[in-house]
């Protein structure tokens, strides 16, 4: 299927691109030639000829390689320009990137495909057609030369932004064939470099993007300044649904720097002011009243009581099934059975959400960071009332992502302040208390799980049943089947990229019950996978102890192939059974965005109960790695994000409201806590897996296991801030 | 009207007196290297020095700062030079999204002056800043780096 963007209207474009947003990829050719779009050489702003969409080249021989993807810090930005260097076959050192805006591809038919970015999809979706890219403009490059100076193509090679021809000896860079190679169509056939031939590629390449990240110069969304622009702040209804019953502007209208005080939508009032500080200070200050609505008498009680129920509910969706598992279970010789749960989760990105809109009564224009451009390009439109073609998002610089920014709300805020106050560009900029409070929370769920072993004392059975919230049903209601939101599953599908379940057990149920609450679920750093892997690991451990075995060996015994690949890997290296006096190890393991995961950490707890964790050992094999030097950042990075959250991270429901509003209440790991973290790197080539989600996973279970070894305490819901490690 | 003296030079801000520093340099002055992370002195991301020690900028009125020499990140170094704390980033590969970067180097800065050579101990001691990316290893790193170069 092939979309024209510029053909459809605003309506199939918001229902596309949602689907996109989560998780579906809309169809779209990639033309690979310049000519592709129509007559004439694209060009780049300042006129260097493009060689396709996703390469311009200049005269003085500097490449800019364009991406479409969102960069939040995970590093897709350099992997992605190393999968198209290494393609283009050129010098690494003059190699800079920009990213195209959503409008311009939309305009362009999706010349770049999917911005969105989220599930660490952006290297392993999109490495096939950004390479391929790379390649065809190498030849056209190579084909130029080649027409200019009438020999055969065959005689001329590329290398390091040169094509040269052997016999001659003679030579020409990128920079002068660029012209000539922009003219040319693209080649039929492109075949792609084996992996292991990469030069560029699969190297620990430094980032691109770290200078200006040093000296205060890198320009985020919060930073953006325009002329004659206002800072608006904003205060949305504390309940979820909830609504705005009236407010009294006249309070606050004659405050310092006060322009105006405006209603954003039927749950938020803004006021807008000449700075940050005096918006905020007004809006404090304003008296609202608001309507809770029923979401109003929710309490963190009233979920659990919830999602308790659901967890001996008789009607769940099945997501994983072998055998008959209640049979089993029902004739096993000694059942195991344990209840777990997990909180939500705040992403607390670094930089709270914002964005600045300029709307005028034939063009909105947003300045945003995103983590899904074509998403708030609907958006804008959306709540512009203008056509997409006259609305445009330019992407800011994000100050960390996790998920949070994949959804567009705040974008919306700001086109619906800006709106009334035309002409006038309005910067949006959230509260480190509004974004704890309205934020896209990680799901709560609950998990019982029962395993059933025969008189030998083999594992015949296990049932796992999560009660929970869905993400979709919350977030991207297209992704649901039948009801069922496939996504619950990450990490226990019977098989494919989003997580195999790693066990083989003869009788296997995995069901999910679905209960859903008033707050919105939303993509977090990990996803569902998150809680899956410490329900799964932590049992597992609970099922070796109950048969007397080693939770390695008994690991061992039940898993496939490449789940125990990368545990084995980590075992070894991590002197798994020997630690040092007084340490403790435990291990997990998990696949989840196309990347097998495992980790073992070692930890002490000494008299008084204080935990410390040492090391941690964490493997992946992401199939292909782009660039191990960014993958251990990733791995390092998720362990903080992942270990926060086991540490201290719980957000509480009163009367409908999230309690925690800031770092003092939502506490999060610093330096001092940080493990001694060691990236076993094992791809075994021949898939693409994702990065910078996958470990996030096996950090949580790896400590908890570890935890039991050296305390024989089961924590079993979270955080471990509200447990007593001390021994009895 | 407030006078500020920031990174050398003298600004006149016309703010209430009560206004966070912080609001001041990013809003006012348009120094936005500066960055506000949660405005109650608990994430380090709006650092900065004040007669040359670590400071939460978010945490304090402008008024308090009159007379003061404040240095923010964008004067930590001569333009287009490094100083050697964010060499090391450079060489380290530290930052992530960078947003809590500015303030992670400013109280590196101000530890690294007091402290030419940490140990792992002055530094869990001293670090507090929150970094949600997670680069603390790197950022451990080249602390250490720094302080051997
Ligand atoms: S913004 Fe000042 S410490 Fe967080
Ligand atoms: S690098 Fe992103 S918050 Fe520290």
């Amino acid at each position: 299927m092939t979309v024209s963007m510029t053909k459809l209207d605003r309506r199939a474009f918001l229902v596309g691109v949602a689907a996109a947003g989560g998780g579906l990829s809309l169809g779209f050719q990639i033309p690979f030639g310049a000519t592709s779009f129509g007559a004439g050489t694209a060009r780049a702003a300042d006129g260097a000829p493009e060689i396709n969409a996703w390469i311009v080249i200049r005269p003085d021989d500097s490449v800019v390689i364009r991406i479409a993807r969102s960069e939040m810090g995970q590093g897709t930005l350099t992997g992605l320009a190393q999968l198209v260097a290494e393609e283009l076959e050129c010098d690494w050192s003059k190699v800079t990137t920009e990213f195209p805006t959503p409008g311009q591809n939309v305009a362009r038919k999706r010349v770049w495909g999917n911005f969105s970015t989220g599930g660490s999809r952006g290297i392993r979706e999109s490495n096939e057609y950004v390479r391929k890219g790379g390649a065809a403009a190498r030849e056209m490059l190579i084909q130029a030369a080649a027409n200019e100076w009438k020999v055969p193509v065959g005689e001329c090679s590329a290398a390091n932004s040169v094509v040269t021809h052997k016999p001659s000896g003679k030579t020409a860079t990128y920079g002068k064939l660029a012209e000539a190679a922009a003219k040319l169509d693209p080649p039929k056939e492109i075949t792609l470099k084996d992996v292991k031939d990469w030069k560029v590629a699969g190297k620990g390449l430094k980032r691109l993007d770290t200078r200006d990240k040093l000296n205060g110069k890198l320009v985020y969304g919060i930073d953006i300044k325009l002329p004659g622009m206002l800072t608006a702040a904003i205060r949305d209804c504390p309940v979820n649904g909830g609504k705005v019953t009236s407010f009294d502007a006249a309070k606050v209208t004659g405050m310092r720097g006060v322009k105006k005080v405006v209603q954003v939508g039927d749950s938020a009032v803004a006021v807008v002011a000449d700075s940050f500080w005096n918006a905020k200070t007004a809006v404090a200050a304003l008296p609202i009243v608001w309507d809770n609505g029923p979401g109003g008498k929710v309490s963190s009680e009233s979920i659990g009581a919830m999602l308790k129920e659901g967890l001996d509910a008789d009607q769940a969706y099945v997501g994983n099934k072998a055998g008959d598992a209640k049979a089993a279970l029902a004739g096993a010789a000694k059942t195991v059975e344990a209840v777990y749960a997990y909180p939500f989760q705040n992403h607390a990105t670094m930089e709270p959400m914002n964005a600045t809109a300029l709307y005028t009564d034939d063009k909105c224009e947003v300045w945003a960071p995103t983590q899904n451009g074509e998403a708030a390009l609907a958006t804008v439109a959306e709540a512009s009332g203008l056509p997409v073609g006259k609305c445009e998002v330019y992407k800011m610089m994000l100050g960390g992502g996790f998920g949070r920014r994949g959804r567009s709300d705040y974008i919306q805020q700001a086109v619906l302040i800006a709106r009334q106050i035309p002409g006038t560009p309005v910067k949006l900029l959230w509260t480190r208390e509004e974004d704890m409070t309205h934020c896209s929370y990680h799901p709560v769920t609950q998990c019982k799980l029962t395993g059933g072993f025969d008189a030998a004392g083999n594992l015949t059975a296990l049932h796992m049943r999560i009660s929970g919230q869905s993400i979709a049903a919350s977030l991207a209601p297209q992704l649901l089947q039948n009801g069922m939101d496939p996504v619950t599953f990450q990490g226990l599908n019977p098989g494919g990229p989003e997580g195999a379940f790693g066990y083989n057990i003869p009788n296997l149920l995995i069901d999910h019950a679905m209960r859903n609450t008033h707050l919105v679920a939303g993509f977090w750093r990990g996803v569902n996978t998150n809680h899956n892997a410490i329900y799964v690991e932590c049992f597992m451990d609970e099922l070796a102890q109950a048969s007397g075995q080693d939770p390695l060996e008994f690991r061992r015994k039940l898993l496939k192939p490449k789940h125990l690949a990368v545990l084995n890997a980590v075992a070894e290296k991590a002197g798994y059974g020997k630690p040092p006096q007084g340490r403790y190890h435990g291990i997990a393991q998990i696949m989840g965005f196309g990347s097998y995961v495992a980790a073992c950490a070692e930890v002490s707890v000494d008299a008084k109960g204080v935990l410390k964790i040492h090391r941690i050992v964490a493997g992946t094999d992401p199939g292909t790695a782009v660039n191990p030097a960014q993958i251990e950042r990733q791995v390092c990075g998720s362990f903080v994000y992942g270990l926060s959250a086991m540490l201290y991270g719980e957000c509480t429901v009163k009367d409908g409201a999230i309690e925690q509003t800031n770092f003092d209440s939502y506490n999060v790991m610093r330096i001092d806590e940080m493990p001694q973290v060691e990236a076993v790197l094992v791809p075994s080539g021949g898939f693409w897996g994702g990065v910078g989600e996958p470990t996030i996973a096996v950090a949580a279970p790896a400590v908890l296991n570890a935890i039991f070894a050296a305390t024989g305490k089961r924590i079993q819901t979270f955080p471990l801030m509200n447990h007593d490690l001390k021994s009895a | 009207m407030v006078s500020l003296n920031v990174n050398g030079k003298f600004y006149e801000a016309d703010v209430d007196s009560r206004t966070p520093l912080l609001w001041a340099l990013r809003d006012t002055i348009g120094l936005t290297g500066t960055k506000y992370g949660c405005g109650i002195a608990q994430c380090g991301a709006c650092t900065v020095h004040i007669d040359g020690s670590a400071s939460r900028s978010c945490s304090i009125p402008v008024s308090s700062v009159v007379g003061k020499e404040i240095t923010t990140i964008e004067g930590l170094a001569p333009d287009g030079t490094l100083t050697k704390v964010q060499q090391a980033w450079l060489d380290n590969d530290v930052p992530q999204c960078g947003y809590c970067q500015s303030g992670m180097i400013m109280a590196v800065a101000s530890l690294l002056k007091d402290k030419p050579k940490p140990t792992d101990a002055d530094i869990d001691l001293v670090i507090s800043n929150i970094c949600r990316c997670g680069t603390y290893q790197q950022v451990r790193e080249a602390i250490h780096a720094a302080a051997n170069a």
